[in-house]
Formats: C-alpha cells, sequence, structure tokens
C-alpha cells in the first residue's frame, strides 16, 4: 500500500509572524517547519502502510527556497521520500494554484493507493485544497477523516461531524484530509533522524511537472489580495457572576457553542 | 566594508544566537528531545520529586526514542555524534537531572562498558535490551569507604578452581541499582592472581543469588532518582562474567569520562530551565505596582543569569565538537563538568531568590533543580577532585594526597 501524503512547510508559529506590505502575504523567507496539521497526516499514513505490511509513504510538498527542515521532520517519523516544488514562479500562488501543483507533483510521486492531506493548514487555512486537489485528478474526496480502514480496493472513513461521525467508504485511489488531533504523531527517533538526512528529495520545478508558469504564482492568481487590515482586538470576554446559578449560566452558554 | 546598521533584537532564551551553531539534524534532535521532556516529564516530574521516585517504564518510552546509549554504535544503539549526546542531556536535565542521571547511567555508565570492553557474546546478550529500555543497568563503583579515591575500594572478586568469579562487597549511591537487570560491578582482583590485584569490570545479572540492592531514602537531592546500595554477598558468576577488555582503573574512570562529558550539557539544561522560570516569574510578578523584572537589582541577576547560561553552552559545544573530533582530552572534561554544574548551581539559587516565597516550593522547577544540582555536583567526581585534576595539569604537580 502506497500512501501519498501532502504536507505544508510553515513559518514557526511560535514565533511572530510578519506580513509583507508589498505583496500583503506572509514571510515565509525564514526557516519553515513542518506544520503540526500535517503531522497527523503522516501518522495516520505510517499506520496504514504497516497495517497493510508493505508499501511507503511519500512526502509532497511546496515550499519556497528549496526548504526542507519540515521534509526532514517527517522524513525522520518513517516516511521514505518526498517529492518537493520549489520555483520562485510560484510566489504568490492562491489555493487553486496551489492545488495545481500538488496534483502533479502527486501523480510524479508514483502510483499512489491513498493521498492524505489535513483538513486545512495553519497559516493559510482556506481548507480548500484537498478538494481541488481530488477534482483535479479526478479522485473521489471525503474530508475529515477521524480514522481510516483498508479494505480490499475501498477506503471506510469515519468523517467527523458536529454531533458524532458518520461511516463513508470510496473506492482508493482517493483523496482523503484528516482532521488534527485524531491520532499521537509518533517522535522522530534518532535512528529515523539521522536516516532521514539520505532519504531521497526529489526537487522539482513548475517546468518540471510541465506546468505553464503562468498558469500559478502571481500570474495564474484567481484572487488577488486587495487590501490587509488590523484585525479589531478581542472583545472582552463575558463575566458570570455567581449568584449560585452561575453553572447554569455557564451550561447554557457552552450548549449555545454546541461545545457540550 | 559596508556599514549595516547592527540589528537591536535577540532571543531572550537565546541571546548570542548558539542556535546557529548547530546542524539541521542536530537542532530536530534536540527539538525531538525537548517536545518529549515537555509531553512526558514535565507534566509529572514534580510529583515523582514529591514521591521519591523515577518510574522504570519511562525506560522503555526513552529507548524507543533512541536515548538510551544513543552515542554508541550497533547493537540496537542510535550511533548519534557525541554532541548529539550532549544536546539530548541538555534537553533530558532542563526537566530534571533524575531523568538526565537515568540515561547517562545507562548509556554512559552500563552500556559503555560493555561495548567498549565486552566480548562479543557480552554485548549481544545486553546491549540491544539495554538500548531498547527493556533491560536497566546499573554502575557500581562507589563503597561505603571509598568515594573520591575509588582505586581504595574493597570489593573482591576471587576465581576459584572452577573458572567461577566469586563477588564480596558492597557499593553505595548507585544511581538505578534497585531497578536494575544488569550490573557493573568494579571489583578488586586477587593479588596473587593472573590479574595481580588489578581492579575489573563484572556484568552481574542483578537476579544472581546472594546479590541484593536495598534502596536508599530520606534524600533531598535527585528525588526523581533511584539510589541504592549493592550487597554483594558471595556472588558467583561464570568466568565469562568478568569484562575482558580492561584492566585497572582505566576502566571505570573511561566510563565516568563519558558521562561528565554528558553533565557538562545536562547542568546547562537545569541552568537555562531555573533561568527561564526567573525570567517568566519577574515578568508578571508585580511589587510597588510595577512588574518585578523592572527593578534594575532584579535585572542584574537575570542578566548575569542569562550570560552563564550562553557560557556554559558554549563551553559544551565546544567539548563536544572536540570529543566528535577525537581531540578531547581528560583535564578538558574536567573543566566542563566542573564549571558547568558550578554555573548552574549559581544559576538556580540566583533564581530561586527572584521566585521570593514561590521559590521553594515544588510547584515551581528551580528549588527542585536547585536540590538536585548538590548531588550533581557531587557525582562524578567532586567539584574539588576536578579541581585537583585541572591543578595537576596545569602545574604538573599533583595535589591528591
Ligand atoms: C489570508 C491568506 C493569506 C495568505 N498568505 C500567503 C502568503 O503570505 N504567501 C503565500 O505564498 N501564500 C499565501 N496564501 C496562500 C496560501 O498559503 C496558499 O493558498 C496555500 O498554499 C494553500 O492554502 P491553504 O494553506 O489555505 O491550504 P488548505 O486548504 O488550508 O490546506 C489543506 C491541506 O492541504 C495541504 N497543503 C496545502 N498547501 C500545501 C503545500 N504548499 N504543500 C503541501 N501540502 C499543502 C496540507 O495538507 C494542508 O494542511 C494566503 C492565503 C490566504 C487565504
Ligand atoms: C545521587 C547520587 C548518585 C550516585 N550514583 C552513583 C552511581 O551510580 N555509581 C557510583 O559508583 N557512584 C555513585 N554516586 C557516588 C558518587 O560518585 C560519590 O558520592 C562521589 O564520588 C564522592 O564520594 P563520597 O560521597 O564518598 O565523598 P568523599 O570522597 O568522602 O568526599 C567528601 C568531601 O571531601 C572532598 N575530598 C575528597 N578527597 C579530597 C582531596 N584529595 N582533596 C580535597 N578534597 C577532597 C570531596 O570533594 C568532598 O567534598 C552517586 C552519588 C550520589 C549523591
Amino acid at each position: 500500500m502506497n500512501v501519498v501524503v501532502c504536507v505544508k512547510q510553515i513559518p514557526d508559529p511560535a514565533d511572530p509572524g510578519a506580513l509583507d506590505p508589498s505583496t500583503k502575504t506572509l514571510k515565509r523567507d525564514g526557516k519553515l517547519i513542518l506544520d503540526e496539521s500535517d503531522s497527523y497526516g503522516v501518522e495516520m499514513a505510517l499506520q496504514l502502510v504497516d497495517a497493510a505490511g508493505g508499501g511507503e509513504v511519500t512526502l509532497v510538498s511546496m515550499a519556497p527556497n528549496s526548504e526542507v527542515g519540515g521534509l526532514r521532520t517527517a522524513l525522520a517519523m518513517g516516511a521514505a521520500k518526498a517529492v518537493l516544488v520549489s520555483d520562485d514562479a510560484l510566489k504568490g500562488s492562491d489555493a487553486l494554484g496551489t492545488s495545481k501543483v500538488l496534483a502533479k507533483a502527486i501523480e510524479r510521486a508514483g502510483a499512489a493507493d491513498l493521498i492524505l492531506t489535513a483538513t486545512e493548514s495553519s497559516d493559510g487555512y482556506t481548507g480548500t485544497v484537498p478538494e481541488m486537489v481530488a477534482e483535479l485528478m479526478g479522485l473521489p474526496s471525503v474530508t475529515f477523516a477521524k480514522s481510516i480502514t483498508i479494505d480490499g480496493g475501498a477506503a471506510k472513513v469515519q468523517r467527523q461531524t458536529e454531533a458524532g461521525y458518520d461511516d463513508v467508504e470510496c473506492p482508493l485511489p482517493a483523496v482523503v484530509s484528516v482532521t488534527a488531533g485524531v491520532v499521537e504523531p509518533r517522535y522522530p527517533s534518532f535512528k529515523g533522524i539521522m536516516a532521514a538526512k539520505s532519504k531521497p528529495v526529489d526537487e522539482v520545478t513548475v517546468a518540471d511537472l510541465g506546468i505553464d508558469a503562468g498558469a500559478v504564482g502571481w500570474a495564474g492568481g484567481g484572487q488577488e489580495i486587495v487590501e490587509v487590515a488590523e484585525a479589531e482586538a478581542r472583545e472582552a470576554g463575558t463575566i458570570v457572576e455567581d449568584d449560585g446559578e452561575g453553572f447554569q449560566k455557564v451550561v447554557d452558554y457552552l450548549s449555545e457553542l454546541k461545545v457540550i | 566594508m559596508t556599514h549595516q546598521p547592527l540589528s537591536q533584537s535577540v532571543d531572550p532564551r537565546d541571546v548570542l544566537a548558539t542556535d546557529a551553531l548547530l546542524t539541521d539534524e542536530e537542532r530536530l534532535l534536540r527539538d525531538t528531545v525537548r517536545q518529549f521532556v515537555g509531553d512526558r516529564i514535565l507534566p509529572e516530574v514534580g510529583a515523582w520529586f514529591d514521591a521519591g521516585t523515577f518510574p522504570r517504564e519511562m525506560a522503555k518510552e526513552f529507548g524507543a526514542l533512541g536515548l538510551l546509549g544513543m552515542h554508541l554504535d550497533g547493537y540496537g544503539c542510535a550511533g548519534t555524534s557525541a554532541t548529539a549526546y550532549g544536546l539530548a542531556c541538555t534537553e533530558l536535565e532542563a526537566g530534571d537531572s533524575g531523568a538526565r542521571s537515568f540515561v547517562s547511567v545507562q548509556g554512559s555508565l552500563a552500556m559503555f562498558p560493555i561495548h567498549a570492553f565486552g566480548s562479543e557474546e557480552q554485548k549481544q546478550e545486553w546491549l540491544p535490551g539495554m538500548a531498547a529500555g527493556e533491560l536497566v543497568g546499573c554502575f557500581g563503583l562507589t563503597e561505603p569507604d571509598s568515594g573520591s579515591d575509588p582505586g581504595s575500594m574493597r570489593t573482591t572478586a576471587r576465581q576459584d578452581a572452577s573458572g567461577d568469579w566469586v563477588l564480596n562487597g558492597s557499593k553505595m549511591w548507585i544511581t538505578n541499582g534497585s531497578i536494575a537487570d544488569v550490573a557493573v560491578v568494579w571489583a578488586r582482583t586477587d593479588p596473587d592472581g593472573p590479574d595481580a590485584g588489578a581492579v575489573r569490570g563484572f556484568v552481574v545479572p542483578t537476579a544472581t543469588p546472594g546479590f541484593s540492592a536495598p534502596e536508599i531514602h530520606r534524600k533531598v537531592s535527585l528525588r526523581a532518582s533511584v539510589t541504592s546500595e549493592l550487597v554483594l554477598d558471595d556472588v558467583r558468576l561464570p568466568a565469562g562474567a568478568a569484562l575482558p577488555g580492561v584492566r585497572g582503573m582505566r576502566g571505570p574512570l573511561s566510563c565516568l569520562n563519558e558521562a561528565r562529558f554528558g553533565i557538562s550539557f545536562g547542568a546547562v539544561g537545569a541552568a537555562r530551565a531555573c533561568y527561564e522560570a526567573a525570567l517568566a516569574y519577574a515578568s508578571e510578578r508585580v511589587q510597588f505596582e510595577r512588574p518585578i523584572a523592572s527593578f534594575q537589582l532584579t535585572q542584574k541577576k537575570l542578566v548575569d543569569m542569562m550570560t552563564r547560561v550562553q557560557q556554559g553552552t558554549l563551553l559544551a559545544l565546544h567539548l563536544g565538537r572536540m570529543k566528535d573530533a577525537g581531540t578531547l582530552a581528560t583535564p578538558q572534561v574536567s573543566f566542563g563538568k566542573r564549571e558547568n554544574v558550578r554555573m548552574a548551581l549559581e544559576v538556580a539559587r540566583e533564581a530561586r531568590s527572584v521566585l521570593g516565597a514561590n521559590g521553594i516550593t515544588t510547584e515551581y522547577p528551580v528549588i527542585r533543580h536547585m536540590n538536585n544540582l548538590e548531588s550533581v555536583f557531587t557525582y562524578e567526581g567532586t567539584t574539588e577532585i576536578h579541581t585537583l585534576i585541572l591543578g595537576q595539569a596545569i602545574t604538573g604537580l599533583p595535589a591528591f594526597g
């Protein structure tokens, strides 16, 4: 069983991010790390390959400046190899442009039985790439997976909903997005870390993928960021005075939010 | 030369940007251990310290990560660089000196002698299980009447006509003694025997009749670590239990060099944790209507702590690079152990003062580190002994006896 996992490499959320005023986009010139959202997909892929008793996990990422920091983390966890798309022509890509590139890069990664992504990234979080990739590849799309089991040529997925989960099934190959927190990502082992540096990373350009540079990046953008504005300061929270019934007010508030 | 304006900003936790001295691989390894310590050690260690215990089950988690015997090659060991081992020690000890002690004892004191001086059978039998954390090891050198002068040990090993070894004596202050599956015990051979009274190392399964390991209680330091006495009462071992590769004090002392190297890094972790706790506390604690971090006296404390932690980091890293290059000398290991432990103890005491009354409870990490460091100050060669090693190295005159 071969699984491709799309992993986004993002600026470290622990460091304060900054917007580039000229492009109105996030600055991504520093070191990038594995998006935590994607660590769940990597873990799930490793478990599925283990359960299948063979096959391998291949990573696919699009990132500037030949960045491999996040890929090395996922390779150290146990992925076998990676395809990295890095090209100046990709600067300013919107979610559709990104999806076009990922779809081609997934094909380049070799025949996959399953393609995993996170439901949304931690920095851009449009939550639209997985579905667009599926559409561009002509594959079924299942979202918000909390568990996946493979049964012959089909994936059985528990799909998280507000109330619980739905059982859905689709033929393979398919693109499935994995909800954050549903598995416990393993720590990269030291042997894994040391092996990671010699695992192959196939770095390619837009041209290598047969994509017209005009269809991606600023040139191919279907959307334009016209303005960025400071987010409004957060309003102070509601203070519930406990008059003996305080707990009821808190419970009502939480059920209104559908948290309980 | 261009005249670029210098940046005004630094990372308060790494003012000299020492992070840039690490390779990507070292950083990933360091971050992995840091995350592990944050997930698995920090939430629990206060309770372990209060209860005076270290859970044996942690050994398997250490093993899965690759921490045990990590800088040894083969036999299930990860085979990292010495610097990487040091960085792991820093992160573990930023959690607790007890966790770092466990890893030091297992890797540098119990696995290392088997790896360096053991027979192929001994290596095959013990190392893979120890690397995985399925088997716990300990190291018995110190005795009730023999501490800084281990050459004065009284534990004996006599070989009888059948070739069996028989060990008698007792060992004191042995980390992991009561939870160990195997003890590397150093004992003096018969002065009239083939080894002419030289000290030899023995691989002793702790289930051997005559071996017992009562735990030492009432410690106020290194409480999240098991410390024991080893009692050897006619412990009979097959001929193959002796480590064939070394005779004399060079055996145990080379193990200590390994562990002391790790402590040079480990102490930096404890110091860093104290400095960071003090910095965070000082920024939040308000007195005289201002955060105490805004007082000049507090800033001096914080800056002094920060400076010493950074210096200790550079020192440890320098030793790591030398060890990996194969140029590290014994007095340099003493330099690192002596200076960084002393540094950490002083930083811990300063940080304790910044936390005021909160500084004396185990709700905060500082006094736990401070108390732990008293053990670290004494074990693996006391500060005085390392002073004497360095004193001899620079004057040529031994002042031990
Ligand atoms: C408000 C906003 C600001 C933006 N700022 C910038 C910017 O500063 N610079 C810039 O270049 N782009 C920027 N973008 C574009 C955005 O980063 C891209 O659209 C992005 O590549 C995909 O969108 P997303 O992160 O929202 O993906 P989502 O749809 O949220 O991602 C879902 C999953 O798809 C996969 N995936 C997504 N992107 C990649 C990738 N690149 N490689 C591998 N897997 C991936 C991951 O598994 C991810 O978790 C911005 C978009 C928005 C809406
Ligand atoms: C928590 C803990 C764990 C330990 N774990 C282990 C272990 O796993 N295995 C093991 O073998 N040992 C272990 N030890 C023992 C440790 O290595 C010894 O305690 C240490 O070597 C000092 O020996 P001592 O306590 O007998 O002190 P002593 O040697 O009696 O020293 C007492 C004082 O005299 C000073 N002194 C001694 N000689 C001189 C001199 N020539 N000049 C000046 N001053 C001198 C010392 O520096 C010290 O200040 C552990 C100790 C502790 C506290």
